[in-house]
């Protein structure tokens, strides 16, 4: 019915996780696709949980992804993940990244964190792959490079080839932050080892 | 070339290529960029006004003068501009008027979820809604010479899935779009009884025009498929129902103030099962009831909200998609105040004292929730000090001395002064604090009046907040810095008792914004005894971790605030002397 392709990026406002979607946005163009991309702006930036959708395909008509509809979810964090994992397809594919950040109801003390949730995760049957993206990112040389670490892996998972990422990455990043974000994007593909 | 573009990058490719000359918007989520994005072309005239009226209001008079010209604000924000919208629909126009509206189905970052269309219906004035940034652009392009065609300001309706989302343009080269003449018309512009009762009979005329002009219009397009199911639509609506029937007919409005007739009943005969899907209100669905069409709409979809795919199938077909269950509650994420934010200072002692808090539209509205949860009221921009006032009025003087209106620096230029005029004529008290943090923040760093640099970033005279409020009688106007807790507890104690109205200007900069630095990370010392008095401040960066009080590293800027709270010396990292 659906014939795109949907990503899901996810995680806590401020992370970068647009950066990764406006890359995801030019992989997706540069390999002759209609795209996508829904974004978050205003108040949930601050600090709050944010969703990017991409969608890519023939043609794209929804920008937003429903429940049990994304191929891949990317998860900038591992609450978020747990949050949005009901948007995943049954056969669908989850990146996480093991970086914890307490909401403020956690600091509050009004809730607690969730423990094992990347155990409770893969026991449910799932594709989940988890990566340190923040200690990538400082092999990297710089720890808001995450993100392109974050983008580095899921490149791996998919079957774009590895140079239309590295051109959308220099399309994307600025100028002078390029060397650092190739080498996190390297790490990425890697599984987050150099 | 195709180009990826935001909804409302489209919207200012769309005005730059029909040759647009004047632009003046208040920014307000989700239609900020487009007038960001306008900024970037040096051929238009591009400006923040302080609020949607004034802006709508600089439109008109370039329309008047012979300019193509737009105006763009939030769903909100039309409200503000209200005024002159109905009756720049008497007055028609002279150079094309468009004017964005846009919503925010879902309430991602407003106060409320109203639905423009109505404000369209009720002003008489055209309204265009496209559904991806290709017809963005294409639509505002056409609403010009619409515009001008019919003599009447045309509005676009966007959403916040349609203003912020990525899809592909293709971009065309700027029209050369010369002024028209000037030329005096008392009748048409100067909207007086006499002249008034004549415009109201020519806005019927040129709405029974657009009626017309619906039916047979390019942006109303039948896309014909199984005669099964047939589905009405328009906007941001269109995509999501595209993938819930991928095998329905379509008839996809893209005018949609006025709407048609013959051809929705001409749709509607060729299709067993009909189904109008719109988001918000029933305004397509009452229409096609009242030309006697039997159709289902709101009996099966929500009136709030944003819609998807998946919940437009669960509700036609009733189809459940399968998805991962999660059984375990997960705490909520609610946005909060950023890492070094001034206005962190400005509650943490609203709470302290107890404060009752008249609060107002901004990032400052985030106090109202835990664990500072000191905003008693929050309902529109400026509203802070006429609720105060009225507080006042209510419930006496003793009452008022517990009560403040807190409002941002951008927000009391928008429609607080006029409050703030209506205490001292009415011999109120008040205390009003101004959270003047250099910047428009919330909607992401727009200049305003105050901050002495123009849309351009161009140096211009900045207004003094201080002098401002002297001139409208407040002999009681004191600067203070949020971060310096026991002086604004003082000065907040003092002014609160006095017997005449006061102001506070709460002036430290937003912290996000460039040159503002702190000196980096501070940490938990073996001082620490676990008293938590710094997590009342609601930092991001402090939480609790096996037991201990940390501060999280990559999070904390060094701001200094939680050392002035902590009463045990038990936060370092930093020299003191380097924090003011």
């Amino acid at each position: 019915m659906n014939q795109s392709t949907n990503i899901m990026i996810v995680g806590v406002g401020g992370q970068g996780t647009l950066l990764a979607s406006r890359i995801l946005g030019n992989v997706a163009i540069n390999s002759g696709y209609d795209v996508k991309v829904s974004e978050v702006h205003g108040m949930s930036q601050r600090g709050g949980s944010v969703v990017t959708y991409v969608k890519y395909g023939k043609e794209v008509f929804s920008p937003v992804i429903s429940e049990g509809e994304a191929d891949i979810i990317l998860a900038f964090e591992q609450l978020e993940a747990y949050r949005y994992f009901k948007f995943l397809k049954n056969n669908g594919v989850m990146l996480v990244n093991i970086q914890k950040i307490d909401p403020m109801p956690v600091i509050t003390g009004a809730a607690r964190y969730p423990d094992e949730i990347i155990n409770k995760l893969k026991n449910t049957g799932a594709d989940i792959t988890e990566v340190d993206a923040l200690q990538a990112a400082n092999k990297a040389g710089n720890a808001k490079t995450a993100n392109v670490v974050l983008i580095g892996l899921l490149a791996s998972k998919t079957n774009i080839p590895k140079g239309v990422w590295e051109n959308a990455i220099q399309q994307t990043v600025p100028q002078n932050f390029l060397d650092v974000n190739k080498k996190a994007f390297e790490i990425g593909y890697n599984g987050g080892v150099e | 070339m195709k180009k990826l573009m935001l909804g409302n990058a489209a919207v200012a490719r769309g005005a730059y290529e029909a040759g647009v000359s004047v632009v003046s918007s208040y920014p307000g989520t989700p239609s900020t960029e487009i007038t960001q994005e306008i900024a970037k072309f040096d051929e238009i005239d591009s400006e923040w006004a302080p609020n949607e009226k004034v802006a709508l209001e600089v439109a008109i008079g370039a329309s008047f003068a012979g300019a193509r010209a737009m105006s763009c604000m939030k769903h909100v924000g039309l409200n503000v501009a209200a005024d002159p919208l109905f009756t720049v629909s008497y007055t028609g126009v002279s150079g094309g008027l468009v004017i964005c509206v846009a919503d925010d189905q879902g309430i991602h970052s407003s106060q409320n979820e109203q639905d423009s269309r109505l404000m369209a219906i009720a002003s008489k004035v055209p309204m265009l809604e496209p559904a991806d940034s290709a017809e963005c652009k294409h639509y505002v392009k056409t609403a010009f010479e619409l515009s001008e065609k019919y003599d009447t300001p045309i509005l676009i309706r966007l959403s916040t899935r349609v203003s912020h989302s990525q899809s592909l343009v293709q971009l065309s080269e700027r029209q050369d779009i010369s002024l028209r003449e000037y030329a005096k018309d008392t009748a048409k512009r100067v909207m007086m009884p006499a002249m008034a009762i004549s415009r109201h009979k020519y806005v019927e005329r040129r709405l029974d025009d657009m009626r017309d002009f619906a039916e047979q219009c390019e942006f109303n397009t039948i896309e014909k498929k199984s005669k099964k199911i047939g589905v009405i639509t328009a906007g941001i609506a269109y995509q999501y129902a595209k993938e819930a029937f991928p095998e329905a007919s379509f008839l996809k409005l893209g005018l949609i103030n006025p709407l048609p007739e013959k051809l929705i009943k001409d749709f509607a005969s060729q299709v067993e099962q009909l189904y109008v899907i719109e988001e918000l209100e029933p305004v397509i669905e009452n229409h096609c009831k009242a030309i006697g069409l039997n159709i289902h709409g709101k009996d099966i979809l929500p009136r709030t909200g944003e819609y998807n795919s998946g919940m437009i199938r669960k509700a036609v077909f009733g189809e459940q998609i399968e998805t991962h269950n999660i059984e375990e509650d997960i705490p909520g994420r609610p946005p909060v105040m950023c890492v070094g934010c001034p206005h962190r200072g400005v509650f943490y002692l609203l709470k302290k004292l107890r404060f009752i808090v008249s609060g107002d539209i901004g990032c400052y509205t985030l106090g109202a929730l835990a664990p500072l949860n000191s905003m008693d009221l929050c309902v529109c921009m400026g509203a802070s000090i006429g609720m105060a006032h009225g507080i006042e009025k209510a419930r006496g003087d003793s009452f008022r001395k517990k009560t403040v209106a807190v409002i941002g620096d951008s927000t009391f230029i928008h429609s607080g002064i006029t409050g703030l005029i209506d205490i001292v004529y009415n011999k109120g008290n008040s205390t009003v604090i101004i959270l003047d943090n250099s910047i428009t923040a919330m909607t992401g760093h727009q200049d305003n009046p105050a901050t002495g640099y123009t849309i351009k970033s161009e140096p211009t005279k900045s207004l003094d907040l201080v002098g401002l409020c002297k001139a409208i009688g407040v002999n009681r106007v004191t600067i203070a810095d949020p971060f310096d807790l026991s002086g604004f507890e003082k000065i907040l104690k003092e002014e609160t008792q006095a017997d005449e109205p006061s102001v506070i200007i709460a002036r430290r900069p937003c912290a996000l914004l460039k040159g503002v630095r702190y000196p980096g990370a501070l940490r938990i010392n073996e001082n620490c005894v676990t008293c938590k008095s710094c997590l009342g401040l609601g930092c991001p960066a402090i939480s609790v971790k096996d037991s201990k009080v940390t501060i999280d590293a990559t999070q904390c800027v060094g701001c200094g605030l939680c050392l002035k709270v902590c009463k045990f010396n038990a936060i370092g990292g930093i020299k003191d002397e380097s924090i003011n």
